[in-house]
């Protein structure tokens, strides 16, 4: 049984800003940035768990986020509405 | 599994590797028919596969709206085995090319592509492909026009991404094959476009 | 590593050793991609890949990475034992493979 998902495509999400230890798929370069969510990939095992020979159960949700590439780097070189898209988990999403 | 040509002594990994392989075929968790069956299975899948995806896509909408819709499923449908492979085909459009990374590893599509050039799991690339892609795209040679938006892909999770190119005009009423040949590895990874007429 | 200074892309490419490609193919058989076993997961190989540190990430090569990791992953599962694999590294070594 999953998790519900707590976000729909259009929700304006902000990534935790938190370094904790261990085998984490949520990008340095990305934690506490603000981006839109593009759609629900579906829900997978957390892989932070899976990563301790854990099962990762409950599968939890999964989401594809835009960021501007201009909010994300100060010194970014490109268009206004370039973009970086990134697979990130429920648990490291609030509303923003 | 002798190498064929020159002896040259054994790195530690590779002494490694002849080691683990040797301890779990004896304990009977793998086979070595299974390891040579799986590494000839790898070599068979290259960007060829890849690249009638992206020509039947250029040649039928309804295929291309259900590869945009689900692209594993449209792999299967023309008979490609992609096992374990969560595709998502991003369409480049005149307003919009799309770049694809796994700035943490490696992921790739490799079920349907096989596996991935150096340069595409390299520190370089993983660092400034994501920071400054027009600058990274430059330098494989390709521009992209000031009007044209940019968005990279970071797989970072369970999906795994595949470019479609734009078809390259001067191709009317080509047929597949001949369409399939300008598609490259690089233009659907995003680095570069597909080959002219 | 997303967005650390690097240097310029370097369009290398190499023609996969048979080593390097056995290394995939132990990957591929031992996460349950193919074949009935699943005895590690892609993210306990992942997890090993950043334990290596920086140094030793830079030194060694992608398939070196690959190797010593699920060498790890499998003395970690208990599907081998460090001492099993020191009397088999020595054998290799001594017979000349």
């Amino acid at each position: 049984m999953a998790l519900e998902a707590r976000f729909r495509p259009g929700d304006r999400v902000r990534v935790m800003n938190a370094y904790p230890l261990g085998h984490v798929r949520t990008p340095c370069y990305i934690r506490g940035h603000t981006g839109v969510v593009e759609r629900l990939c579906g829900s997978f095992a957390n892989p932070e768990e899976l990563a301790q020979m854990r099962s990762g159960l409950p599968a939890r949700p999964l989401y594809r986020v835009r960021f501007l590439q201009a909010e994300v780097w100060h010194d970014y070189r490109g268009r206004p509405d370039d973009a970086v898209e990134i697979e990130i988990f429920q648990h490291w999403l609030e509303k923003a | 599994m002798s190498e064929l040509g020159n002896y040259r002594p054994l790195t530690y990994f590779q002494l490694m590797e002849i080691s683990l392989r040797e301890l779990l075929v004896e304990k009977g968790v793998v086979s070595e028919p299974q390891i040579e069956a799986t590494v000839e299975d790898m070599r068979s899948r290259g960007p060829e596969r890849g690249a009638r995806v992206v020509a039947r896509a250029w040649t039928d909408p309804g295929y291309k709206r259900r590869l945009l819709a689900d692209g594993t499923a449209a792999c299967e449908e023309l008979g490609l085995d992609v096992p374990a492979l969560r595709l998502i085909v991003m369409e480049n459009t005149p307003e919009v090319h799309n770049v694809i990374v796994c700035t943490l590893c490696s992921c790739y599509p490799r079920m349907l592509l096989g596996l991935p050039p150096d340069w595409y799991k390299s520190r370089n690339y993983r660092s400034r492909v994501v920071r400054e892609p027009r600058a990274v795209l430059a330098e494989f040679g390709t521009a992209i026009p000031d009007h044209v938006a940019i968005r990279v892909h970071d797989s970072t999770a369970d999906m795994r991404y595949m470019v479609l190119p734009m078809r390259p005009a001067g191709t009317e009423g080509w047929n597949e094959e001949r369409l399939a040949a300008l598609v490259t590895r690089d233009s659907m990874i995003g680095v570069a476009l597909p080959k002219a007429p | 590593m997303g967005g650390l200074p690097a240097g310029p892309v370097e369009p290398s490419e190499h023609e996969y050793a048979e080593w390097e490609r056995r290394v995939d193919a132990l990957m591929v058989l031992l996460s349950g991609i193919k074949g009935p076993q699943k005895l590690l997961t892609v993210d306990e190989l992942r997890k090993n890949i950043e334990a290596l540190g920086p140094e030793a990430y830079d030194r060694m090569s992608y398939y070196e990475r690959w190797v010593t990791s699920i060498t790890q992953t499998m003395l970690q599962r208990g599907v081998i034992t460090t001492e099993e694999l020191a009397r088999k590294m020595r054998e290799v070594e001594e017979r000349g493979a």
